[in-house]
């Protein structure tokens, strides 16, 4: 079981880190250049870990095809406009922090040492994009518009989040999402159908188009090293 | 966005023991962002064990154009410089 979980976990984060990724030189202004660079890197790290508890990181990485990815849908999301980007972060960093904050306990040594050193890094992603979350949210009409569209896009992926394993998260989860909107002056998006299906590998389309990237030099040139 | 956004000075304390140190400026929204900013441009190679950030607008700085009536009579009062000691080897800071 806990292989499944670092696997998930790990995917997770990979993708997610290289979703941020595609931010580097395109982000308004500098600094959040630089913070958005800092998370995805500090999840491509936490992923290296994961995916190395799992097996070989590398060869899960970069030799896996997208129907054995076990990311959750939230992650693969394109990033949308700065505000949907935050969203995202927003609502998926919370969950993280709930969870490696449980983990930390975990009787597995590795587990709960990886999840641990992980806290600390997501404890800022979570305050980062809830600060951004009431800047945007509690701010001009338009950013407030975008920030409420970003919800609205990524709400029907968070059910996954706090289902099934990960059920026990979701009042302390909930709480700390309305707490936040609160703070934004923003609406919570509308209960919607949510759509699940990445822990068992139904993934959207754009997973393909990530990996597409994300793999080609392992596609193109097999084992290269330098 | 940038522009609008207001200059906040960052200082680091390098580690315990020692002065902050000015070491360049963030564009942010309020305070706590500001220092956020700060943390994720100026300490990701563990530069620092701590965060100052002020607004730039607090700072009031000297004219250049005074500089000749505030700084050039120091330059030959060398009695004022603590060059006539030994320093001993272990002090590191003076």
């Amino acid at each position: 079981m806990d292989q499944n979980l670092a696997i998930c976990l790990g995917d997770d984060a990979l993708i997610l880190g290289h979703r941020l990724s595609e931010w580097c030189g395109h982000a308004p202004s500098l600094e959040v250049d630089l913070a958005l660079a800092n998370i995805g890197l500090d999840l491509l790290g936490q992923a290296q870990f994961f995916l190395g508890l799992a097996g070989d990181a590398d060869a899960l990485a970069y030799q896996r095809d997208a129907h054995e990815f076990q990311n959750c849908l939230l992650v693969e999301q394109p990033n949308g406009d700065f505000a949907r980007t935050i969203a995202r972060q927003f609502l998926f960093s919370t969950w993280q922090e709930l969870l490696f904050r449980d983990l930390a306990q975990s009787k597995n040594p590795d587990m709960a040492a990886i999840a641990g050193k992980a806290l600390k890094e997501v404890t800022y992603h979570a305050r980062f994009a809830a600060e951004w979350t009431i800047r945007l949210g509690d701010g001009t009409a338009e950013s407030q518009r975008r920030m409420t569209e970003g919800f609205d896009w990524c709400w029907r992926f968070t059910d996954e989040l706090v289902s099934g394993d990960n059920a026990a998260l979701r009042p302390e989860w909930d709480a700390r999402i309305n707490t936040t909107l609160a703070q934004a002056k923003l609406d919570r998006p509308k209960p919607v159908r949510g759509i699940t299906g990445g822990r068992a590998g139904r993934h959207s389309e754009h997973l393909g188009h990530i990996l597409s990237e994300m793999q080609f030099l392992q596609s193109a040139y097999p084992d290269a090293v330098w | 966005m940038k522009n609008a956004l207001p200059l906040w000075e960052v200082f680091i304390r390098t580690k315990n023991g020692l002065s902050h140190r000015h070491v360049g400026s963030v564009h942010a929204a309020g305070p706590r962002m500001a220092l956020e900013a700060a943390r994720d441009v100026y300490t990701r190679r563990m530069e620092g064990v701590s965060l100052w950030v002020v607004p730039s607008e607090s700072i009031t700085a000297s004219d250049p154009s005074e500089s000749a009536s505030l700084f050039d009579p120091a330059a030959d009062k060398i009695y004022r410089h603590p060059t006539f000691y030994a320093v001993p080897d272990n002090i590191k800071h003076i």
